[in-house]
């Protein structure tokens, strides 16, 4: 329920408030899997990239869905504030997020 | 409209240019992928003016505001950026030319902001920092007809209150609501109060995203904008050209087709065309009568830049399907499937459409470069792209393999011993390209984190327009190489093959230089003919055909026989070999050379570039030519 609140709304503010200590499990981002959500914690990548990425919407609190991987497996296409942007798996292992476990809530 | 408000500012490069009211220059600044050129090259037209800023590779574009009837006005378009922190050399020059600071550049009246209404959430971040400049600022929200089409809106008027300047919606595509940009510049021309109170406006803390972010987010709520529905036709169509199985496979055959028509089309385009100009040539050449100036003209000049030219129906031609394939949105899929065979080469999936157009010509490979954001993985890709088999080499090949191998079957009569040395050729150079970009990648463009970023636009029909005027562009780009360069180096060829004067070739400058490099290349196989050949081919590879038979004609011992005959007479076939070997390497073009000058902003890169090819060319030529010469015979 406060899952869904919360993946409905984009809210920043609202999202910190939340406390969700035990639903959310902390992953890299690339080891999501096809169709999930994830919640941006934290990213950590060289200045110049992880600015970039952050102006492309990679910020905290920001929900990232995992939409399809290239043939080869990698890069793989995600899902950020209604546009689709391929990373690599190294760039992507850089960004730390939250996934409700057991959340099968696609995002609109 | 009043044209005079009393100050006697001139357009002179220090005034105080913001003078209240009086707009001269107007910047127009967006994201990228905003659709920003598109509106600039309505609001332009068709004449504007493509430079490097100094020092940098950032590409300059300035026009008059011809399109909507304000010719009087300078629009400066600036590189697509995400903010105004200056981590981007491309953000560094915007920051530069909005505060005036840009040599050459005059500084900026007035601001259009260009956004996409389609994620106006994420690219209300860049109004931030623009609005900060306190410039009189006018934002486009571009694409609006979409973002109502698929279900979104906004409410302009209070995103206006919201920003404190006016906000329009508009259509750069269709040309729609352009209107409010010329009512916006009329009326700040005639204002005599600066900019809107800016107190009333609330900005967040500068150089902080997160705050950005915020603030968008909340102004985004605030004027009730709600997103549009996500494209289902894109979902759809990546689903077919992104599958595991089809998406390489469609991948594989438009990259086919691209060549096919390229080499099917192209070339009797180009060879079409390249006797349209001879026939000119001869035309006035007629008109001249003989003597220095009908062969200055008409040999040097003519004949030089003809050589050059008769590549531009090639060129168009490779520009159109690049033009089709990144307007309608595969160039970025393309890329995506293509990046995990080019990362094992240590270049990212953007440099694949380029170094297949360097199939057709290294030129508008090079050109095309400037889809790879990454300035390393750009310059490699530059300096790989040359090795890239190109079409000017192919009548040399043609040259060699027809008088020198047999065409023994191999496989049946489809493929024989010819095509063989010829298909081997391609992988040489296609190898050398390899090897070069993984020593660039771990050597000199050593890059420790080189992210590959890539944004998937949606799907979309090209327009004629855009497409049009792409080609212009290009082909004016490259106009201008043949124009100036090249026309320069042939006058200079043309001088030392004709001095002294009364000299034939071999008595000629340019002959004596043949003989005079003869001992260098006598290892490789090569004779003194086959000298001058390379030094005149420096201007283009097919040269070669030409003055090699010009020389034998002009040689008793061999005029009687054809071209081939001749070379088989004074050539073994370790020299034969050894000179198309020579061929795959060597950076014999200088088109290439120009236009590698102009896109890398430096002299350093096309001179280290040719002399790295022209070393691995006779290494690798003298390697031939004794390989031939201990295992053959």
């Amino acid at each position: 329920m406060v899952a869904i609140a919360l993946l409905s709304d984009f809210g920043v503010e609202e999202a910190d408030e939340l406390d969700l200590s035990g639903a959310w499990k902390l992953r890299q981002l690339s080891e999501l899997p096809i169709g999930t959500v994830g919640v941006v914690e934290s990213l950590d990548l060289p200045g110049e990239i992880q600015h970039h990425l952050m102006h492309m919407g990679f910020m905290p609190e920001a929900r990232v869905m995992v939409v399809r991987r290239a043939p080869a497996g990698d890069p793989t296409v995600y899902s950020i504030d209604g546009f689709e942007v391929a990373l690599r798996r190294d760039t992507a292992g850089a960004i730390r997020v939250r996934e409700y476990e057991g959340q099968n809530t696609r995002q609109g | 409209m009043s044209e005079c408000c009393g100050t006697t500012a001139t357009i002179e490069a220090p005034v105080e240019p913001r003078v209240a009211g009086r707009i001269r220059t107007v910047a127009l600044v967006g994201p990228p992928n905003s659709g920003k050129s598109t509106l600039f090259n309505r609001l332009t037209g068709l004449r504007q003016k493509v430079a490097n800023y100094p020092g940098v590779t950032v590409e300059q574009r300035v026009g008059r505001l011809n399109g909507i009837g304000r010719g009087d006005l300078t629009l400066i378009d600036l590189p697509g950026i995400y903010g105004l922190d200056s981590y981007s050399e491309d953000a560094r020059v915007a920051v530069d030319v909005l505060h005036g600071e840009m040599p050459g550049t005059p500084a900026p009246d007035a601001i259009l902001l260009v956004l996409d209404s389609l994620q106006l959430r994420r690219q209300l971040m860049l109004a931030a920092p623009v609005l900060n400049l306190g410039l009189p600022t006018l934002v486009l929200l571009n694409m609006s007809d979409l973002m109502e089409a698929r279900g979104g809106r906004v409410d302009t008027l209070a995103l206006a209150q919201e920003l404190g300047v006016p906000v329009a919606k508009i259509s750069a595509t269709r040309g729609a609501g352009l209107d409010a940009i010329t009512h916006f510049l009329n009326r700040k021309a005639e204002a005599e109060k600066p900019v809107p109170a800016e107190g009333r406006i609330e900005l967040p803390v500068m150089g902080n995203p997160r705050s950005y972010r915020q603030w968008a987010t909340g102004i985004s709520t605030r004027t009730k904008y709600k997103a549009p529905l996500s494209n289902e036709w894109t979902k759809r169509i990546d689903g077919v050209l992104l599958h595991r199985i089809w998406g390489p496979l469609i991948f594989l055959v438009v990259v086919f087709a691209v060549f096919q028509v390229v080499f099917s089309i192209g070339q009797p385009l180009s060879d079409a065309f390249g006797e349209v100009l001879n026939a000119g040539g001869g035309r006035i050449g007629a008109l001249l009568g003989h003597g220095w100036v009908e062969s200055l003209l008409i040999d040097g000049v003519w004949r030089g830049v003809a050589s050059v030219l008769v590549f531009l129906p090639q060129i168009l031609l490779l520009f159109l399907f690049i033009g089709v394939l990144e307007d309608s949105g595969y160039l970025a899929r393309a890329a995506l499937i293509a990046d995990r065979v080019m990362r094992s080469i240590g270049l990212n999936g953007k440099a694949f459409i380029p170094l297949l157009s360097a199939y057709a010509c290294a030129v508008p490979a090079i050109m095309a470069t400037r889809t790879i954001e990454n300035k390393r993985d750009r310059f490699a890709t530059i300096l790989v792209a040359p090795f890239m088999t190109c079409s000017a080499r192919l009548p040399i090949y043609m040259l060699m393999i027809a008088a020198f191998i047999p065409n023994t079957p191999l496989l049946g009569d489809f493929f024989g011993l010819r095509a063989a040395v010829m298909l081997s050729l391609y992988v040489l150079g296609f190898v050398a390209a390899l090897g070069t970009a993984w020593l660039l990648k771990s050597s000199i463009l050593k890059a420790s984190s080189a992210p590959f970023i890539l944004e998937l636009p949606q799907y979309r029909l090209p327009t004629v327009r855009s497409l049009s005027l792409r080609l212009v562009d290009r082909g004016k780009v490259f106009l201008r190489q043949a124009g100036t360069v090249i026309l320069a180096v042939t006058i200079v060829l043309w001088i030392l093959s004709h001095i002294p004067f009364h000299a034939d070739l071999a008595g000629s400058v340019i002959g004596r230089l043949g003989q005079l490099v003869e001992p260098v290349i006598k290892p490789l196989g090569f004779n003194w003919k086959i000298g001058i050949g390379l030094l005149t081919s420096v201007l283009a590879r097919e040269v070669i055909v030409g003055t090699l038979g010009t020389l034998y004609g002009a040689d008793p011992a061999t005029q009687s026989l054809g071209l081939q005959a001749a070379l088989r007479h004074d050539l073994t076939l370790g020299g034969a070999m050894a000179l198309v070997v020579f061929f795959a390497f060597a950076m014999q073009c200088t088109s290439t050379i120009a236009i590698v000058r102009r896109e890398t902003n430096s002299w350093r890169w096309p001179a280290v570039q040719f002399a790295y090819m022209s070393v691995l060319a006779y290494v690798a030529a003298l390697a031939t030519n004794q390989a031939i010469l201990h295992f053959v015979h």
